[in-house]
């Protein structure tokens, strides 16, 4: 078999996609937003408890998807929390030069989200591993003005 | 639908010719490429089917010595032009066995075939509390222009429910068509599932309320003989491109007692016979509904593409189709971990299925590094999964060109997703 296709499928790739972390409702939540791809029908719901500094302290997802987007959004979850909004926003500007392979410097340390770098070989899988960080970066932006409202 | 009813149908689209595809695959250059190293197994044929070389000529030739405008020049090209584009409307008029040329129209193809009948047709006659019968198993194009029309009229769209093996509940069907039945629309085979529905029952007892029906002949097309003559049916719109004709051009067909009745749908050139500022009058048919230059080329095209299926032979086309549904099938009901959609009596065309424990779009990644194109998604047809409660099918559809070998390729794949998965 294909060894791109070896790359793309890597077990880590497979177990979060079956078992994934932080998957679930947040209770605490103050910010969430949802996510849809109309073309093939994945659909994720992201909520976040984003703090007075703007760091997040806890994200969790509920959705159905292919394996490439539910273990984007498992991994990501992971990976958001504790970070300040600046600092999700670098790590998807980076994270998408990579899966799409717009880099023109040294790769950039993106760690565990490593996994997905094999997505690069296949440019129709891009919007399913970015549609979980789209998501999450909307609600992100959007609890200002909940957390304002309530 | 009674035994004897379905016995012809059967008839009608099982054929009994005999295929060389060797011969046939040699008309299509496209399925020599090569894709991701590997030979192309074109199985995607649902979503547009591939072009033989009597297609790609025709229209090579139209623009190398027949091309001006239609309708309208006094020199000899634009004579050239007019005939082949009339000529075109004759063939299509023969490919659906309709009465008259003018009861074809050309759109750009399907969708645009059954939005037109929503907004002339749907728009002049329906009245609020007026229902329009859409089935469960439509692709949205059957769905979104009724509840746009229903939306402006104050007309009701209401579901002919489907059992479980994408078979329309006739007994449901009967029970709904009532009074205030205006329009039934229909799909001839559902592309989610290969369903091939009783048109010429559905349109029999629509016709005893006074309804029209509108069918969606996209998928029918490329596999079954049309004849509307038989069907008895009101409308039926097509696509071209399923069909080995080019994109961008399909045909409405219309009785010609509704479409002469009907309001304009699009105003422009060619449509009117003749136009001052206090109003306007309009062309007959088809030119009516013809505004703007139209697709001459891809008229030519389809018109090529017409004859390239009657060369080939419907019936045998049909048969051969026949037996690779068959085959994909039985190879399917060896594997206890794929389940298919759609197991009507009669099928055509279309064979959709999931694997538990792969999404669809995973399988169709998978598939299409050992180059076999498939279709992975909802398929323009959400009611149809959510009767199924699945997000996404994978769907082979199948063309004359297909062969038993291509179905082993993609289950020799769908044993490299396997393997992936760990399942």
């Amino acid at each position: 078999m294909m060894d791109d296709l070896k790359a793309l499928y890597q077990e880590v790739i497979i177990d979060h996609s079956r078992n994934p972390r932080n998957f679930g409702q947040l209770e605490s939540a103050n910010c969430h937003a949802e996510g849809v791809n109309p073309l093939c029908g994945d659909e994720l719901t992201l909520q976040c408890l984003v703090d007075d500094d703007e760091v997040i302290k806890d994200v969790r997802f509920v959705g159905q998807g292919c394996a490439i987007s539910l273990a984007s959004a498992s991994i990501m979850t992971e990976m958001l929390k504790n970070l300040s909004k600046a600092e999700a926003e670098a790590l998807f500007e980076k994270f998408r030069s990579r899966v799409t392979g717009l880099t023109h410097t040294e790769p950039a340390d993106i760690g565990k989200l490593e996994v997905l770098s094999g997505v690069r070989e296949f440019p129709t899988r891009v919007k399913c591993a970015t549609l979980p960080w789209h998501t999450a970066l909307a609600a992100i932006n959007g609890s200002d003005e909940k957390v304002t409202t309530e | 639908m009674s035994e004897t009813a379905r016995k012809e149908s059967f008839d009608q689209y099982a054929g009994n010719g005999m295929l060389d595809v060797d011969a046939i695959r040699a008309q299509f250059p496209i399925l020599q490429e090569k894709v991701h190293g590997n030979d192309l197994v074109y199985l995607d044929n649902g979503a547009s089917s591939q072009k033989p070389l009597a297609v790609t000529e025709a229209l090579s030739r139209y623009y190398a010595s027949q091309h001006a405008n239609v309708h309208r020049g006094v020199h000899e090209l634009s004579d050239r032009a007019t005939e082949a584009y009339e000529n075109a409307r004759k063939i299509a008029q023969k490919f659906v066995n309709a009465r008259h040329a003018e009861e074809i129209i050309f759109v750009r193809g399907t969708t645009e075939g059954l939005n037109l009948v929503a907004e002339s047709y749907g728009r002049d006659k329906l009245q609020p509390g007026d229902e329009i019968l859409v089935s469960e198993m439509e692709h949205h194009s059957n769905i979104v222009p009724w509840q746009l029309i229903a939306e402006r009229t104050g007309s009701v769209v209401k579901m002919i429910p489907m059992d479980d093996a994408g078979e329309i509940l006739f007994d449901e069907y009967q029970q709904l068509v009532s009074e205030k039945t205006r329009i039934v629309a229909v799909t001839y085979v559902a592309n989610s599932l290969g369903t091939v529905n009783p048109i010429r029952e559905m349109t029999a007892l629509a016709h005893e309320v006074g309804a029209v029906t509108v069918i969606d002949a996209a998928q029918a097309a490329p596999h079954v003989a049309l004849d509307v003559a038989r069907l008895d049916c009101d409308f039926l719109a097509l696509s071209g491109h399923k069909m080995y004709g080019p994109t961008g051009i399909g045909i409405l067909y219309g009785k010609r007692e509704l479409l002469s009745k009907m309001p304009p749908y699009q105003g422009g050139g060619e449509m009117i016979r003749q136009v001052t500022f206090e109003g306007s009058t309009y062309a007959d048919i088809p030119h009516r509904f013809e505004a703007g230059t139209p697709n001459i080329a891809d008229a030519v095209g389809f018109g090529a593409a017409c004859e390239f299926m009657w060369e080939t032979g419907i019936d045998t086309i049909a048969r051969h189709e026949q037996s690779l549904l068959d085959y994909i099938h039985e190879r399917a009901s060896q594997a206890d971990d794929l389940r298919v959609y759609g197991t009507a009596k009669l099928k055509a065309g279309v064979f959709a299925f999931t694997l538990n424990g792969i999404h669809a779009h995973d399988i169709g990644t998978i598939l299409d590094r050992q180059g076999v194109a498939i279709r992975v998604g909802h398929h323009c047809a959400m009611p149809v999964m959510r009767h199924f409660n699945v997000a996404a099918t994978a769907r082979a559809s199948f063309a004359v060109y297909n062969t038993h070998a291509e179905i082993d390729r993609m289950f020799d794949a769908l044993d490299d997703a396997r393997e992936l998965f760990g399942v």
